[in-house]
């Protein structure tokens, strides 16, 4: 791809192609510079003052950032990691915390799939699907023509990801030397980036009541249920909430 | 099996990977097997949202509630206050994300110098 770019000869149709490619990558990759991304970094420096808190080493949060990405399984799975959760327990509560991927990917994936895309590179990029990523992509596809989608997201997933690595490892090293005042700010960053953000990509009024009723029980559930907190919580709030709209939606028929 | 249940150096890079990647990777990839095959409105999907919308909300709750760190020094009620203050901004602003942070974090940072 570099070479592409670099070489200037008279060009065959690979040689075009592949310049596009690296042209529509490079846009992904500008196009991640935004105020979303923007908020979203100051979230993971909140969340590397947490990892750290929680004893966690600088490799294993940098790491943790690449290979799971999405910033609410990431906080559950230190979440567990203090609790002392065993790893079924945890592997359990996060996969919960991230079933909203797959429709999110579902969501996607039609529109980043060209006529010759391969399997291989939807389920590549389909690790770069998290909220911000995806709201941003979402947002810019109708300006990128079909068959360089997959480049443009390859550039944006891409560098959010990186990015967001060399943020959590350099907060992780400052973070030890920074004022009380500043660390607790930065702590509060990641539970209102969420708040926030994850009322805003509510699709339907049930999800507004999971959110709620999700937020009331908590805190009951993790003085109750210590170790199965979120487990209960997601089940008792979300089932609730599925209930209640299951009611609404039959008397809006009814009436 | 706990995250320090072993001294070697690897085992906490396999508990991230099996509770973190394996955990999250694996919905994305059902995702692009499901391609377009499952409806984004079927009531199975609005149940399955509701879950993960409710169990994300707790996470939330809990780093207000029982924070670690430096915000554990703060006074719950603070905290609380702040979430409220900076969600009731957040919807007046019209769902703006930036507003709603910057007020929750001015009502804590001005509430831990008042306490001071």
């Amino acid at each position: 791809m570099i070479f592409a770019v670099v070489m200037d000869s008279p060009s065959t149709a690979d040689q075009v192609a592949n310049r596009s490619t690296a042209f529509w990558m490079m846009r992904g990759a500008r196009a991640a510079i935004s105020i979303p991304a923007l908020i979203l970094a100051s979230a993971f420096v909140g969340f590397a003052g947490l990892a750290r808190d929680a004893g966690l080493t600088l490799a294993q949060t940098v790491f943790m950032t690449g290979v799971v990405w999405a910033l609410p399984a990431k906080v559950v799975l230190v979440g567990a990691v203090i609790a002392n959760n065993s790893l079924p327990a945890a592997a359990f509560a996060v996969a919960l915390s991230s079933v909203r991927l797959a429709p999110m990917v579902v969501a996607i994936v039609p529109e980043m799939r060209a006529k010759h895309t391969r399997k291989w590179v939807l389920y590549l990029l389909s690790h770069f699907v998290a909220v911000t990523s995806w709201v941003l992509a979402m947002e810019k596809f109708r300006h990128v023509p079909r068959e360089y989608r997959t480049a443009f997201y390859g550039g944006l997933g891409g560098s959010l990801v990186l990015t967001n690595m060399v943020v959590v490892g350099v907060v992780f090293v400052l973070a030890g030397r920074l004022p009380p005042a500043v660390s607790a700010a930065l702590f509060f960053l990641t539970p209102m980036y969420f708040l926030t953000s994850l009322w805003g990509s509510a699709r339907e009024a049930a999800a507004k009541y999971a959110m709620l009723l999700g937020l009331a029980v908590g805190p009951v559930f993790h003085v109750l249920v210590p170790g199965f907190d979120l487990l209960a919580s997601g089940l008792v709030a979300g089932l609730a909430a599925f209930a209640i709209h299951l009611v609404l939606m039959k008397r809006g028929k009814g009436a | 099996m706990t995250f320090q249940a072993y001294d070697s150096w690897w085992w906490p890079f396999i508990f991230i990977l099996i509770g973190g990647w394996l955990a999250t990777d694996a919905w994305r990839f059902l995702g692009v097997f499901l391609g377009g095959k499952l409806s984004e409105d079927s009531h199975m999907l609005v149940m399955v949202r509701c879950i993960a919308t409710a169990l994300v909300a707790a996470v939330i709750a809990n780093l207000v509630v029982f924070p670690t760190g430096a915000l554990a020094s703060t006074p719950l009620l603070l905290r609380i206050g702040a979430g409220v203050a900076g969600f009731a901004s957040y919807i007046l602003a019209g769902k703006r994300v930036i507003v709603g942070i910057l007020a929750a974090e001015a009502v804590l940072v001005g509430g831990m110098f008042a306490l001071q």
